[in-house]
């Protein structure tokens, strides 16, 4: 009795949710989708769309009924199913309705999802069970990190060798890169010290123009300057770093939005140096070490086939560029990874846990936070440097706010001061929007072979509404969609677990000193 | 013995119109524990909150010796208090660092000598030999004192994670891991069971005997004023109005018309 009085219960919630939602919708689909405006010779002249409403209404009743009893299901694996089945069956409903013929892929389509689902949630219920929750995390474990880094590295190395590797692979590779790196730039500033910086892209852009001033005017190399726009962005994080010691939270975000404005600004109107509006054309193209990569060196130079005695290709720049971004990034990772460990990385963590805790063990809380806007802006203008050169023209609209709350989202969607979650977001939010480009149709021919398969099968779960799904139209709503569902999903971020910076070792210790005495 | 650890002479601050302490003088030796105790709102924390640099005092001198030299406390930054004249403190409401480890707490508060070590950052960088030395050394210190607190086997669990009276502890040992000479503990029984409150007096006496540091406590819990104090100096308004042993100050009749009321003073004198 107790059973059934309960599942009554869910029913009748399920139930009462579902009919408030629908007279919501109801309410807000009249007049936002239910209103069509007409070109009339009298004028404007208004239809009603009713059934425009009755799909809305009866997606948002359908949709509440369905969360609603959602946890009603008993066990993980009967959810899958229940929603794998639920899908299969629109989109087989969705045929039957609009007259076409039964497709046997897309029973396929929903038992090998929901296979790899199972698979999924099996796999991932071991290995947790295995981990626990234990905050510094088993050798093995930091091992296997380790290997998974390595091979992440190596693959990266190794792209531009493979046969996939086409001129649109290398390019999203290295703006992928520049994201990875400026990422971890913020990191040390917003993840570590915990300074809510939003005029990032200030710095990149001290980067990019001392870069493209000092070429243009003194005629240096890109690796002379690369050293130089790093301690100019660094000067500027000092220098911003100063008037907010004293800011938190909101207002000091207030402040560093206003420095990047005023940067982009001064940019704009700094136009006897900067060239203004128009930018700063014809920055010189990076060389190995000397020699270019061009079909027709000027007199003197040896250009880089010739060096290596190889036809001549745009691809070797394309493939150098990613190569440079890929070292600095390297180089990034490394050095973060590092300083976090050293005391400085720890009293950036400490402040940011609890300033007057930190002042009173004696932490000098004005150089601890400058030395970490000075070195996030480094980082900012190393990758300012390289953005430079690899477009050969820069202008104040490429560092605009969209560029620091890009950047400021993924540090904050990876998982605040981790640094793998922050190349996975880089990954995620530059290679999302890219996937939105063309019809959900092409698709499957965006990703490599296996990784095709896989995607065309996917798809054979899609409902058919009699819709032309342009990806394009959608993409910044499927962008948003993501970052809102991660926000749910993950609300630390991807990756939000921390790895301690120093460990005791109280096993090992408590057996030698047990042999000692 | 020359000039006491600390001595604060006709120390006054004032808030606007309100005088929260009013021409205070004490001091407070080496090996010794002094307690500072009163009823809410004579001004006990803001005396701490005074001689670590949190406040600027309105009047006064305050003193800090030891083998460093002579230390101005009322003319230094909060953090140098703590760095040059070695004045630790802990606070009323216990200010961890939550997500960090219990090691990571004790580490941090070696901040100074570590910087040094790491040859600021630079020789870190690099792995130079003194930075990993000096760190070892911090783990190991560390590790000397979760044992004294009986913590080690928490050691790697986030400091927000342990219980109450742990991170009351924890907060003590981290102050004493920036090496004080003169730690401040701002009602460090707050909250404790009598067995803990048991445990900490042993601490402090352990502490004040063979690390030889002068320890200041504010506190309310009577058992453990009586218990470790060697001196116990009590305030109200502001003011100081008895100071001496435990047993003097007890039986203090303006001690205890501050505490009970001027009827019950006129009956017990009676």
């Amino acid at each position: 009795m107790p059973a059934a009085a309960s599942v009554r219960s869910a029913l009748e919630s399920a139930f009462r949710s579902a009919a408030l939602g629908g007279i919501a919708a109801l309410v807000l689909a009249v007049p936002l989708v239910g209103l069509e405006t007409l070109d009339t010779p009298q004028g404007l002249g208004i239809a009603m769309r009713w059934d425009w409403v009755a799909k809305a209404v009866a997606i948002i009743v359908l949709g509440r009924l369905i969360i609603a009893l959602w946890p009603a299901i008993p066990g993980t694996h009967l959810r899958i199913w229940v929603g794998v089945g639920l899908v299969t069956f629109i989109a087989i409903a969705a045929d039957w309705w609009n007259g076409r013929p039964f497709r046997v892929d897309r029973l396929v389509a929903g038992l090998a999802v929901g296979l790899v689902l199972q698979a999924i949630v099996a796999l991932r219920a071991r290995f947790q069970s295995r981990n626990g929750r234990e905050a510094v995390r088993s050798p093995a474990a930091i091992r296997l990190d380790r290997w998974l880094a390595v091979a992440l590295i190596v693959c990266a190395a190794l792209l531009p060798l493979t046969p996939l590797a086409d001129r649109y692979i290398i390019d999203l590779g290295t703006t992928i890169l520049i994201y990875v790196m400026l990422g971890w730039g913020l990191n040390v500033v917003v993840g570590l010290a915990g300074l809510l910086d939003l005029g990032y892209v200030a710095f990149y852009a001290v980067g990019a123009y001392s870069f493209a001033l000092l070429a243009r005017d003194f005629g240096l190399t890109f690796w002379e300057c690369l050293p130089l726009a790093g301690f100019f962005a660094a000067m500027f994080g000092v220098l911003l770093g100063f008037p907010v010691l004293r800011l938190r939270g909101d207002y000091l975000a207030i402040v560093t939005l206003g420095f990047g404005e005023m940067i982009r600004i001064v940019l704009i109107n700094f136009q006897a140096y900067t060239g203004g509006p128009n930018g700063v054309r014809s920055i010189p193209r990076p060389t190995f070490f000397g020699h270019p990569f061009t079909d027709f060196p000027e007199d003197g130079q040896v250009p880089f086939h010739q060096l290596f005695g190889i036809e001549y290709a745009t691809f070797h720049r394309i493939a150098f560029l990613y190569y440079v971004i890929l070292g600095l990034a390297a180089l990034t990772f490394l050095f973060t990874e590092r300083i976090r460990r050293l005391p400085v990385g720890r009293a950036w963590e400490a402040l940011r846990e609890d300033e007057v805790a930190a002042r009173a063990l004696g932490i000098n809380p004005t150089n601890t936070k400058l030395t970490a806007f000075a070195i996030g802006a480094m980082f900012g203008g190393f990758a300012g440097a390289f953005f430079a050169t690899r477009q050969g023209f820069i202008s104040p609209e490429s560092f605009t706010f969209i560029e620091s709350a890009m950047v400021l989202a993924i540090v904050v969607l990876g998982g605040m001061g981790s640094q793998v979650g922050v190349a996975i977001a880089a990954v995620v939010l530059v290679v999302l929007p890219e996937l939105g480009r063309g019809s959900v149709a092409a698709l499957p021919g965006m990703f490599p072979e296996p990784a095709a398969t896989v995607v065309r099968v996917a798809l054979g779960l899609l409902p058919d509404f009699g819709i032309d799904l342009d990806l394009g139209r959608i993409r910044m709503l499927l962008f948003g969609g993501a970052m809102i569902a991660i926000m749910i999903w993950k609300p630390r971020g991807l990756l939000s677990r921390r790895d301690p910076s120093v460990a005791l070792k109280v096993p090992v210790r408590a057996a030698s000193g047990a042999g000692g005495q | 013995m020359s000039a006491p650890l600390l001595s604060v002479e006709h120390l006054t601050m004032r808030f606007g119109g309100l005088t929260a302490i009013d021409d205070l003088s004490l001091t407070a030796d080496r090996g010794k524990i002094t307690a500072i105790i009163g009823p809410n709102g004579a001004g006990k924390t803001t005396v701490f909150n005074c001689l670590t640099g949190f406040y600027k005092p309105s009047v006064g001198r305050l003193a800090l010796n030891h083998e460093g030299g002579e230390f101005l406390l009322e003319r230094m930054d909060d953090f140098r208090i703590t760095q040059q004249a070695r004045v630790a403190r802990t606070f009323q409401n216990i200010r961890l660092f939550p997500g960090m480890t219990v090691v990571e707490n004790l580490v941090v508060a070696q901040h100074n000598k570590l910087m040094r070590a790491s040859g600021f950052t630079a020789l870190g960088l690099i792995g130079w030999p003194s930075h990993r030395r000096a760190e070892r050394a911090a783990i190991e210190l560390a590790h000397g004192w979760l044992e004294r607190i009986g913590l080690v086997d928490r050691a790697n669990d986030e400091a927000g994670s342990l219980p109450y009276g742990d991170q009351r502890r924890l907060e003590i040992a981290r102050a004493m891991c920036t090496d004080p000479v003169l730690l401040c503990l701002d009602e460090p029984a707050a909250g404790l069971n009598p067995r803990e409150s048991a445990e900490l007096n042993t601490l402090l006496r352990d502490m004040a005997a063979r690390e030889g540091i002068g320890i200041l406590l504010i506190e309310h819990d009577m058992s453990v004023v009586m218990g470790v104090s060697d001196r116990v100096i009590v305030l109200d308004y502001g003011r100081k109005i008895s100071d001496g042993t435990p047993l003097e100050v007890r039986s203090d009749p303006a001690v205890i018309r501050a505490y009970l009321g001027e009827d019950y003073a006129a009956g017990a004198g009676a």
